[in-house]
């Protein structure tokens, strides 16, 4: 059973890091990061029922990241729409402050 | 007894005092120079004669000094001075020369911007010259040889504005070169074969004895021929010549101290230092000869077409410095340094008087000139009496001494003594030609305004005109006491009626013949322009040797020097570039890397991440 959790918190986590590479929406790179920290929870769960050793610390631990990804994700949109009304887009590669 | 010998060494420093107190005051104070350099060569004169005074006496011997300068291993250069009676003589005449040099251009150079400038070169030439004079070894000598050419250089080029002297400045600086380049492997052959690498002129008089054998004869011949070139560079002898006639772009007074008396009278002077050598080797004494006997006749027959005052003086003083070497190549050091002794007195002279000319009339063309006599009776008589020198007619000192080296072209070379003859014949013909073409005959385009120079510069030609009239007494064909002096042991009075007759005779034509030609005009001065203009040419541009070394020697280097300058445009500098381009188109590569873009920094982990683990995988399937 863990190879197939595995594999498809693999393609998950890889949608994610492609959507978080190429995309230029703002919004859609923090979409695809949520993206991958599920694919990281999808492992964390898979391995606290199927592991070696299993115990329920996976499945804690997956909660845990739940909330810390809420609050990033708040925190991420919060600094999005302060850029948004400071620069008037969400593009990403317009946000190329650490060039200069 | 030998208190001013001793204190010979402050002869050389006298000078350099002056220039460095010119120096130090700079343009500031326009009659600085005049009284410095003045009184600093009176005082070097003095002492010169004081100690020319001490040497007279019968028991006077040669005074030597040297301390070591530079240790090497077992090698030790020592540097310091040396009196003979031949340096006394050659200090008594530079600082003489230059003293009146000195004086002389207080007026000739007065209204010259750089005056302070120019006494300032003209006392550090005086110290190199004195310098030369005096070292008691070839290295020193050598140095001093190289300071007398950057100050020749520098005093050629006084005028650099004029393209013309900057031009004549950099080729007597060129030309000497290659004379320099002979004297310097001259002496790395002497230094490399003598015993204990010695340099100093009492231990090559005693190694060069013709008997010791320390050297072979053929080593001891290139090491003669290779000092030779320096003297034929410097003493403007067949083929380095050229720079010579050049040189007269320079101030008038630097034509007679430098280009006259002294510094081209250097080379005669190192052979005359260095004879033992060349009296080992018949080979180079007969080179020596040769090339002296060439050049007074060669030089002396471009003399008779030339229009310059003063390149006329060159190309004799040319002529006179070939007939110095002659002498010394036949064996007569004598009349070869009583040669050197009474031209740098008449040619001086001579030199002088021509700046007074050119000081009033403005112009060197002595076609302008004419009708001079009336107007500057002191310059003409001065004038006359030099010129009188200078061919050779008696009792003026040039007779003496150019019958002493007739005579001993008479009686070891009869080709030699005819070259010598007809070289005679021909100077006293163009010196002929000068003197009545500028001070005789009707008044000139530019003579209408001349008039007599001031004081400061017609006394130094009284006082030329003085011993260049009557220095030729010391050598008399009955009374060899010059000779014996200078050489330090009895020497028979020489005397050869034909020689002597010879002589007077050919002069004495060459004087008729001027006076027919340019005098009474009975035979027409055009005749030889216009029956065979192709050799009035040939003489006019001086045999075309310019012309040849231009298309022989300049020309191809000139041509190298370009392609070298391609070579460096387009190799050199291409390889220059292109590292330059490769480094910068690195960095901007690395520059685009930095693009500020958070995903690509991203990626750029994310990639790495990959390699990290494929190569962490990957181990494990290899071997």
């Amino acid at each position: 059973m863990l190879p197939s959790y595995l594999t498809l918190a693999a393609i998950l986590f890889c949608i994610g890091l492609y959507g978080a590479l190429v995309k230029r929406n703002a919004v859609i790179v923090l979409l695809s990061l949520e993206l991958m920290l599920n694919a990281v929870n999808l492992n964390l769960v898979a391995f606290s029922k199927y592991g070696v050793v299993p115990s329920l610390t996976g499945q804690i631990f997956s909660l845990f990241t739940i909330t810390v990804a809420a609050a990033e994700a708040a925190i991420g949109v919060a600094i999005l729409i302060a850029l948004f009304r400071l620069r008037g887009t969400v593009k990403i590669d317009e946000f190329d402050e650490m060039r200069r | 007894m030998d208190m001013y010998t001793k204190a010979a060494w402050i002869v050389p420093l006298l000078p350099l005092a002056a220039f460095l107190v010119l120096t130090a005051l700079g343009r500031g104070s326009r009659r600085a120079g005049a009284v410095f350099g003045s009184l600093f060569s009176l005082a070097a004169l003095v002492l010169s004669l004081l100690i020319v005074a001490e040497r007279l006496e019968p028991d006077a011997v040669d005074y030597s000094y040297a301390f070591d300068w530079i240790r090497a291993g077992d090698f030790t250069l020592r540097i310091g001075f040396e009196v003979t009676n031949l340096t006394a003589m050659m200090l008594a005449v530079v600082t003489l020369v230059s003293f009146l040099v000195n004086v002389y251009s207080a007026g000739y150079m007065k209204n010259d911007e750089r005056i302070t400038v120019y006494y300032g070169y003209v006392s550090l030439f005086t110290f190199s010259m004195l310098g030369l004079v005096l070292s008691d070894n070839l290295l020193s000598l050598y140095i001093f040889w190289e300071l007398v050419g950057v100050c020749s250089f520098l005093l050629v080029g006084f005028w650099y504005a004029k393209p013309k002297a900057k031009a004549a400045a950099k080729k007597a600086f060129i030309v000497t070169r290659i004379g320099d380049a002979g004297l310097l492997i001259g002496i790395m052959l002497l230094f490399w074969y003598m015993p204990d690498h010695a340099l100093d002129f009492t231990t090559i008089q005693s190694v060069f004895d013709g008997q010791s054998g320390a050297i072979t004869t053929g080593i001891t011949t290139l090491i003669a021929l290779c000092i030779f070139l320096g003297a034929v560079g410097k003493s403007g002898q067949f083929p380095l010549h050229v720079w010579l006639p050049d040189a007269m772009e320079g101030p008038t007074p630097i034509s007679a101290l430098i280009h006259a008396a002294t510094m081209v009278a250097a080379g005669v002077f190192l052979i005359a230092r260095t004879y033992d050598i060349f009296q080992d080797s018949a080979a180079a004494m007969e080179t020596v000869a040769y090339v002296g006997g060439f050049t007074a006749l060669f030089a002396a027959t471009i003399a008779l077409v030339q229009q310059d005052i003063k390149r006329i003086l060159a190309y004799s003083t040319v002529s006179q410095l070939g007939y110095m070497i002659m002498a010394l190549g036949l064996g007569s050091l004598t009349g070869g340094i009583f040669h050197l002794f009474t031209h740098a007195f008449f040619k001086a002279l001579l030199f002088l008087g021509a700046g007074s000319i050119i000081h009033a009339v403005h112009t060197q063309n002595i076609k302008e000139m004419g009708g001079l006599g009336t107007r500057m009776k002191l310059t003409a008589w001065t004038f006359a009496i030099g010129a009188l020198a200078l061919s050779g007619i008696p009792p003026f000192s040039g007779f003496w001494s150019k019958d002493l080296i007739l005579t001993a072209a008479y009686e070891s070379n009869p080709l030699l003594f005819f070259v010598g003859l007809a070289a005679a014949f021909c100077t006293a013909l163009y010196m002929t030609r000068l003197f009545i073409l500028v001070f005789m005959g009707k008044p000139g385009a530019a003579s209408a305004a001349a008039h007599e120079a001031p004081r400061s510069m017609t006394v130094p030609l009284v006082a030329l005109a003085v011993p260049a009239a009557i220095a030729g007494f010391v050598e008399t064909p009955w009374n060899g006491w010059f000779g014996s002096w200078l050489s330090g042991h009895q020497e028979p009075a020489h005397g050869s009626a034909a020689a002597i007759i010879a002589s007077i005779a050919v002069s004495v034509l060459g004087l008729y013949v001027g006076w027919l030609v340019y005098g009474r005009r009975s035979i027409g001065r055009i005749t030889l322009a216009e029956r065979s203009p192709w050799l009035y040419k040939l003489l006019e541009r001086g045999y075309f040797v310019d012309e040849l070394y231009a298309a022989a020697v300049v020309k191809p280097i000139k041509l190298a020097g370009q392609l070298l300058i391609l070579f460096d445009e387009f190799i050199v500098g291409g390889l220059v570039r292109a590292a330059g381009a490769a480094t910068s188109s690195a960095g901007r590569l690395a520059a685009r890397l930095q693009n500020g873009q958070t995903q690509t920094y991203g990626l750029a982990a994310v990639i790495g991440l990959v390699i990290l683990v494929a190569a962490l995988v990957g181990r494990r399937f290899l071997p």
